[in-house]
């Protein structure tokens, strides 16, 4: 074997090591670290358990916004068939207002409520998440043009 | 009028990069010096009618002409000079022609350079005109910014707010500078397949590196402005489009070391024309993930599946052109360099695996959702967390070697001198772990590891450096001390915002207070203030610590009649050892507004050391630049 067949050997088998190392926390972060988008419909179908993680998506109900104290905040998402009651407690997006898309983040509390640790809005008039486009598709509640 | 001057312009761009494409492959046959000379007034008629053609497009929108439907759309005339003129690469047609005008500047400099002689200068301007020319053509069929509107509306629809922003201006021109330099490389590589050249890196070195220092600062600058501009006080969110701009840097970045040892010794020459066509690839598909529409952020500008597919087909015929060219001539370009097992060229070996490997981490993360959506409809997001598991592990790894590399010698290396020699360093990483476990609150292994790496980058950068005998080895040497103290500079700055951060959130009325990590922030009420093409609700706040006044700050919230919009404006006080971050939320009850305050340790670190790393690409370059004249004298190359 010469010197530049084992040289070769040995970059080849450095690198299917970092590969194989790669792609094994590549596989254990993907089956964790996941999260899934559900619309509120979603939700009830999939009977999503209590304390894991995902996104939720839809619009935020008219007359649904109540502030409490010290930041907190309560909100129904809804994609128009069903509808999902969402606490959080921060600061909301600028564009946060009743009848707009809207995402949070988080999970279900024990009562059924999302709790939410991250919200997002749509962060122009003309814009809209394309995942609440979806759900909103799925629900039979989207206008073109809307 | 400038719309028929832009277009006309665009057209003739159009003509000469089919002519540049045409000459510069005629001029690979070593009797063309005819065609060789075409191509390059080609490449400078390029730059100039590009350049016209960006110029008026800058102009009709100076002047506010909304007979232009790209400026109707993305103007207003109340808008700021500034950001009348970096507004035109905040829409896609004009960051697209931004694109080509950057395209046509490197064309122009390789067709001024002639390095690596003509033959291969002539190839690569071949494959810059083509680039040019697909580019060119998909402005024209799909994206022309020069689109008329009749009538003319007497008002335009104004920019993204969010964009409205010095960061924001420079951030766009100082990324395609990088994304779009990796082109020359990459064009460099394809030249050097196609006249069967083995020595093209050297020729290709500048470009790379100004690719490189281009790609490192437009990274931090659009951290720098997530960080100031979206009140999360966060700098780094693994969103998908920081993403597309991360994987070229990290290729691009073992372009770099591999191209120096296949430069110095002839090693890894397939590899290193691989990786010259991955880290343009990557530059590629970041354009298509950003401006497709695919990805949903403030980056993309239009939803038009149309322009998704032109762009698909431009990396398809790149991509697939160029690796089947590697598969059709990289093997005669076989070397017989060898080296030992304790070698640079081992080191840098390891460099790129560990770099490889991160950036496969990183791509999996961002492709790995769209491939889901896309074949199955389920709808999954990839987040910090997957990365802290993949990335983090891969990258503190490859920083815990980074000091060996220097250390060791071309083909056999001591490694065990290297070792004595940065004892010191190790001490003082050593020193570095135990006090923070000591002397921090709250203790984490995590972060004393993050802090030793970080301080072994540094004191092994500077022990190393005053290791190097004379003056010459000395300047030499300083690029990579730099490049790698500054990725320790940086380290610190993550580390240390990461695991030590505070926050507070409360909703506070005038005269409350609140504390945060020994300082006491008293609200004292919101202002409403008139701005340009704004109007802001500006709080005052005024920061006290053992009880006196050390500041006054003033968070804004700002509201863009013109474009409907709202944005936040951030007061950041800054110490370099730690920034006081405050964002103004929304107004609870009358008078009652949420406040968001962060104490970020050492955030001032991760900008600063992106910048010690850009220093290093420009020592790098001013060296070589130098070397590679000097030698030039030496060798006295032959006249052509």
């Amino acid at each position: 074997m010469t010197v530049k067949q084992r040289r070769r050997i040995a970059f080849v088998a450095a690198l299917i090591l970092a590969s194989a190392g790669a792609a094994a926390l590549v596989l254990t972060a993907l089956k964790d670290n996941v999260l899934y988008f559900y619309s509120p419909s979603d939700v009830r179908a999939k009977n999503v358990q209590p304390g894991i993680a995902f996104r939720i998506g839809g619009l935020v109900a008219e007359h649904s916004v109540h502030h409490g104290a010290n930041a907190g905040v309560n909100f129904t998402v809804t994609d128009g068939r069903t509808a999902l009651p969402v606490s959080y407690h921060g600061v909301l997006p600028a564009l946060f207002r009743e009848g707009q898309g809207v995402v949070a983040l988080g999970a279900l509390d024990a009562a059924g409520t999302f709790d939410a640790t991250e919200v997002l809005a749509k962060h122009d008039e003309r814009y809209m998440p394309p995942e609440v486009v979806d759900a909103l598709k799925r629900a039979g509640r989207w206008k073109e043009g809307q | 009028m400038t719309g028929e001057i832009g277009e006309l312009a665009l057209c003739l761009s159009l003509a000469l990069s089919l002519v540049m494409t045409a000459s510069g492959f005629a001029g690979t046959r070593a009797e063309a010096a005819v065609a060789r000379s075409v191509a390059n007034g080609a490449a400078n008629g390029l730059l100039v009618f590009v350049a016209l053609a960006f110029g008026a497009l800058v102009y009709a929108s100076i002047v506010s002409d909304f007979s232009l439907l790209n400026v109707a759309q993305n103007s207003h005339t109340l808008k700021p000079l500034i950001y009348k003129i970096s507004g035109v690469w905040g829409n896609h047609e004009g960051s697209m022609l931004l694109w080509v005008l950057v395209l046509a500047i490197y064309s122009a400099a390789i067709a001024a350079s002639k390095r690596g002689g003509a033959r291969l200068t002539s190839a690569a301007l071949g494959v810059q005109g083509l680039l040019a020319l697909a580019f060119l053509a998909f402005i024209l069929l799909t994206s022309n910014p020069f689109v008329r509107l009749d009538p003319p509306p007497f008002e335009g629809a104004g920019l993204n707010p969010l964009l409205q922003d010095f960061g924001l201006a420079v951030h766009p021109p100082m990324l395609y500078a990088g994304y779009v330099g990796l082109s020359a490389t990459f064009a460099y590589a394809a030249a050097a397949l196609i006249i069967k050249e083995r020595d093209w890196a050297r020729a290709a070195r500048p470009f790379m590196l100004t690719a490189w220092i281009a790609l490192t600062l437009g990274i931090a600058l659009g951290s720098w402005w997530a960080y100031y501009e979206l009140g999360w006080g966060g700098f780094w969110f693994w969103d998908p489009v920081e993403n597309a701009s991360l994987m070229p840097w990290l290729v691009a970045t073992a372009l770099l070391h591999s191209a120096l040892a296949t430069e110095r010794t002839g090693a890894f020459r397939s590899w290193t024309l691989l990786l010259a066509i991955a880290s343009f690839s990557l530059s590629l598909i970041g354009t298509f993930l950003v401006r497709s529409g695919v990805l949903s952020s403030v980056h993309s500008f239009a939803n038009d599946p149309e322009r998704g597919v032109f762009i698909l087909a431009m990396i398809v015929g790149a991509i697939g052109g160029a690796l089947a060219l590697f598969a059709w001539r990289a093997p005669s370009l076989q070397s017989g360099a060898s080296f030992e097992p304790a070698s640079r060229e081992t080191a840098l070996l390891l460099n790129n695996v560990f770099l490889a490997a991160a950036a496969a981490t990183v791509f999996v993360g961002t492709l790995y959702p769209l491939a889901l959506d896309a074949l199955t409809g389920t709808k999954i997001s990839v987040g910090p967390p997957y990365f802290a598991i993949t990335f983090a592990p891969i990258f503190i790894a490859l920083l815990v070697l980074v000091p060996f590399g220097p250390r060791l010698s071309w083909r056999k290396g001591d490694l065990v001198a290297s070792f004595r020699l940065l004892a010191p360093a190790l001490g003082i990483a050593l020193v570095v772990a135990i006090a923070i476990l000591a002397f921090t609150a709250p203790r984490t292994l995590f972060g004393a590891g993050a802090f030793a790496v970080a301080a072994w980058l540094i004191a092994s950068s500077i022990v190393d450096l005053r290791a190097r005998g004379s003056q010459a080895l000395k300047t030499r040497a300083l690029a990579s001390m730099l490049a790698h103290a500054g990725l320790g500079v940086t380290l610190l700055g993550v580390a240390g915002t990461t695991l030590w951060r505070s926050e507070a959130l409360e909703v506070l009325g005038p005269g409350e207070t609140t504390a945060i990590a020994g300082y006491t922030l008293r609200f004292d009420g919101v202002k409403a203030v008139k701005g340009p093409n704004y109007d802001a609700a500006r709080a005052t706040i005024t920061v006290l610590a053992d009880g006196r006044t050390i500041a006054v700050m003033h968070p804004e919230k700002r509201i863009y009649p013109a474009e409907g919009q709202d944005t936040v404006e951030t007061a950041i006080r800054t110490t370099v050892i730690s920034d006081l971050y405050l964002a103004l939320g929304d107004e609870r009850e009358k008078g009652r507004w949420v406040v968001r305050a962060y104490v970020n340790p050492l955030a001032p670190l991760i900008w600063l050391g992106a910048l010690v790393m850009a220093l290093g690409g420009f020592a790098a370059l001013w060296s070589h630049v130098r070397i590679t004249r000097a030698s030039d004298v030496a060798v006295a190359e032959p006249a052509e």
